[in-house]
C-alpha cells in the first residue's frame, strides 16, 4: 500500500553537483524516495517523503537538505501551547502514543 | 590474540556478578558472562509469557512510561571479540523485539538511554542520537570487548544518528540493519544485503491498529462528554427522555471508538490527503448513519454532523503522530488551517442542538 500525505517531501532538496553517489540515502530512506542513476542519487518519489531527515543526516557529502521534524499534530499543538518548536513533551510522547509514535 | 571471553571466572568475579544480578533482577536475564573482569548480562532470546503480558499491558497504556531496561551492554548467546554489536533503545518493547530476533545468534547488545522511548521516536527527538551513541560506546568500553569497529543499528535510527559523524568522532562504522528486528536473521544470512522490503516502513492494518487500545483508553473523556450532552439533550426528564437521549448518546459517545478504531482501520480508503479531512468525512458518515438509523429529525441530524465532523477531524489529525509517513510541514498546515473550521463547526453544532431542543420541538 502506498501512502501519500499533505505536502510530503516539499522541503527535500538534493544538490546533484555535491552528490558523490554513495547510495547511503537509499539505504536509510524508509520510503524508497531515492534512486541511483548514472552514479548519482535522484529523487524518484518525492510524494512518499515524510521528511524524517535520515538521508540528510547521513549524507557524507552534505548534498541533501530537508526540513526534518516529527510529523505529529499533537507535538505541533503542544509546541504552540508552550510557544516552542513542535515538541514530543517531556519523557515520553506528548499525548498518548509513546509506544508507536512518529 | 587473547581470548576475551573467560567462562571460568574466579570467585571475586562471581561476587561482582551476583551484585550486578541483584541490581538487574530482570527475569529476561538468563545468566552472566564474565569478560575481562566485567560482568555482562546474557539475555534470553525467547520471550516469556511475562514479556508478552507486559507488551499487552503497555498497549493498553498500563505502566508504559516505566517499561524500560537499563542502558548499557548486554550479550546474546555466547559472543566473542568478533561477534556483531547490535544497538537498541531502552524501551522494553524495542529491546524485546531485538533480543527475540537473536535466537542462536551470538552478539552484543548496546542499549542506548532513550528514556524509555522506541527507536524511531527517540531518533526523531534526538535521544537515539549521535551524542548518546558516542558516549555509550565510551561508557561501556565497547572497544575492549570486540576486535572490530562496527555497529549494527536499526535503520530507523538514522533519523537521529549520523553515521559520518560517528565515524569521525569515534572511529566506529555504522551499518544500517533492517527496519524490523525480525528481519535481522535473514539479513545476516544474506550477507548483510537488505532487500527492498527490509528497508521499507509499512503501515499495515495490524500496525495501524497497534495504538488503538491506547487511543481507546484515552478516549473516555470524549465518550463521557458525549453521554453528558446526550443526557442534557434528552431533557426534560419525562417519559420520553431516554428515547430522545439514546440516539444522541450513540452518535456522540460512539465518536471515541470511531476515532480510535474505525479511523486507523479505514485510513487508506478515506478520501483526502490531510488526516483532518479524512476524519471529517468519517465523522460525517457516522453522524449521518446514526441519524438515518434512529430517524433523527433533520435539524438534530445537522447538529450531529456539525459536532461529529470536527471531533473526528481532530482525532484523525492527531493520528498523524501514530502514522509512519506524515511529514511535519503537512501536519503543521493541518493544525493551522484546521483549527478555526473545527472550532466553528463544533460551536455551530452545539448551538444548533441547544436551540433545537430549547424550542422544544
Amino acid at each position: 500500500m502506498r501512502y501519500e500525505y499533505l505536502m510530503n517531501g516539499s522541503s527535500l532538496r538534493l544538490d546533484p553537483e555535491a552528490c558523490v553517489g554513495c547510495g547511503d540515502c537509499l539505504d536509510v530512506c524508509p520510503h524508497g524516495v531515492f534512486r541511483l542513476e548514472a552514479g548519482k542519487a535522484r529523487i524518484e518519489d518525492r510524494g512518499a517523503c515524510m521528511e524524517c531527515g535520515a538521508c540528510a543526516r547521513n549524507c557524507p557529502a552534505a548534498a541533501l537538505t530537508v526540513k526534518a521534524g516529527v510529523g505529529c499534530a499533537a507535538a505541533i499543538i503542544l509546541g504552540k501551547l508552550r510557544g516552542t518548536a513542535p515538541s514530543c513533551g517531556d519523557g515520553g510522547c506528548s499525548g498518548n502514543r509513546q509506544a508507536d509514535c512518529c | 590474540m587473547i581470548d576475551l571471553v573467560r567462562r571460568n571466572a574466579g570467585s571475586e568475579e562471581r561476587q561482582a556478578g551476583f551484585a550486578a544480578l541483584r541490581e538487574l533482577q530482570a527475569p529476561w536475564v538468563e545468566r552472566f558472562l564474565v569478560v575481562r573482569g566485567r560482568t555482562i548480562p546474557v539475555v534470553r532470546t525467547r520471550l516469556s509469557p511475562r514479556d508478552r503480558w507486559g507488551a499487552v499491558k503497555v498497549r493498553w497504556d498500563i505502566g508504559r512510561g516505566t517499561y524500560r531496561v537499563l542502558p548499557g551492554l548486554y550479550a546474546a548467546g555466547d559472543p566473542g571479540p568478533d561477534s556483531p554489536v547490535f544497538v537498541s533503545a531502552n524501551y522494553k518493547l524495542s529491546f524485546d523485539a531485538l533480543r527475540s530476533s537473536l535466537e542462536e545468534i551470538d552478539g552484543w547488545i548496546l542499549v542506548l538511554d532513550t528514556r524509555g522511548v522506541n527507536v524511531w521516536c527517540a531518533a526523531g527527538k534526538g535521544t537515539f542520537g549521535t551524542g548518546e551513541l558516542a558516549s555509550r560506546i565510551a561508557k561501556t568500553r565497547l572497544a575492549t570487548l570486540v576486535r572490530h569497529r562496527e555497529l549494527i543499528l536499526p535503520q530507523l535510527g538514522a533519523t537521529g544518528v549520523s553515521a559520518p559523524d560517528i565515524a569521525r568522532k569515534t572511529g566506529w562504522r555504522v551499518v544500517w540493519g533492517p527496519v524490523r528486528a525480525r528481519d535481522i536473521r535473514a539479513w545476516l544470512e544474506a550477507g548483510r544485503i537488505k532487500t527492498e522490503d527490509m528497508r521499507r516502513v509499512t503501515f499495515t492494518l495490524p500496525e495501524r491498529l497497534a495504538v488503538a487500545p491506547v487511543e481507546l483508553v484515552h478516549g473516555w473523556p470524549l465518550a463521557a462528554a458525549g453521554l453528558v450532552l446526550a443526557a442534557l439533550y434528552g431533557l426534560p426528564a419525562d417519559g420520553s427522555w431516554a428515547s430522545r437521549a439514546l440516539p444522541v448518546a450513540v452518535l456522540l459517545a460512539g465518536l471515541a471508538p470511531v476515532g480510535a478504531l474505525a479511523f486507523p482501520a479505514l485510513l487508506p480508503w478515506l478520501p483526502g490527503r490531510a488526516f483532518s479531512v479524512k476524519g471529517a468525512v468519517l465523522g460525517t458518515a457516522w453522524a449521518a448513519a446514526c441519524s438515518a438509523v434512529f430517524g433523527l429529525p433533520p435539524p438534530a441530524a445537522a447538529a450531529g454532523v456539525l459536532v461529529a465532523a470536527p471531533v473526528t477531524a481532530f482525532l484523525g489529525m492527531n493520528f498523524t503522530g501514530s502514522s509512519t509517513f506524515t511529514c511535519q510541514t503537512g501536519a503543521l498546515a493541518e493544525v493551522e488551517k484546521g483549527f478555526w473550521p473545527m472550532a466553528a463547526g463544533l460551536a455551530a453544532g452545539l448551538v444548533l442542538g441547544v436551540v433545537y431542543r430549547a424550542l422544544g420541538v
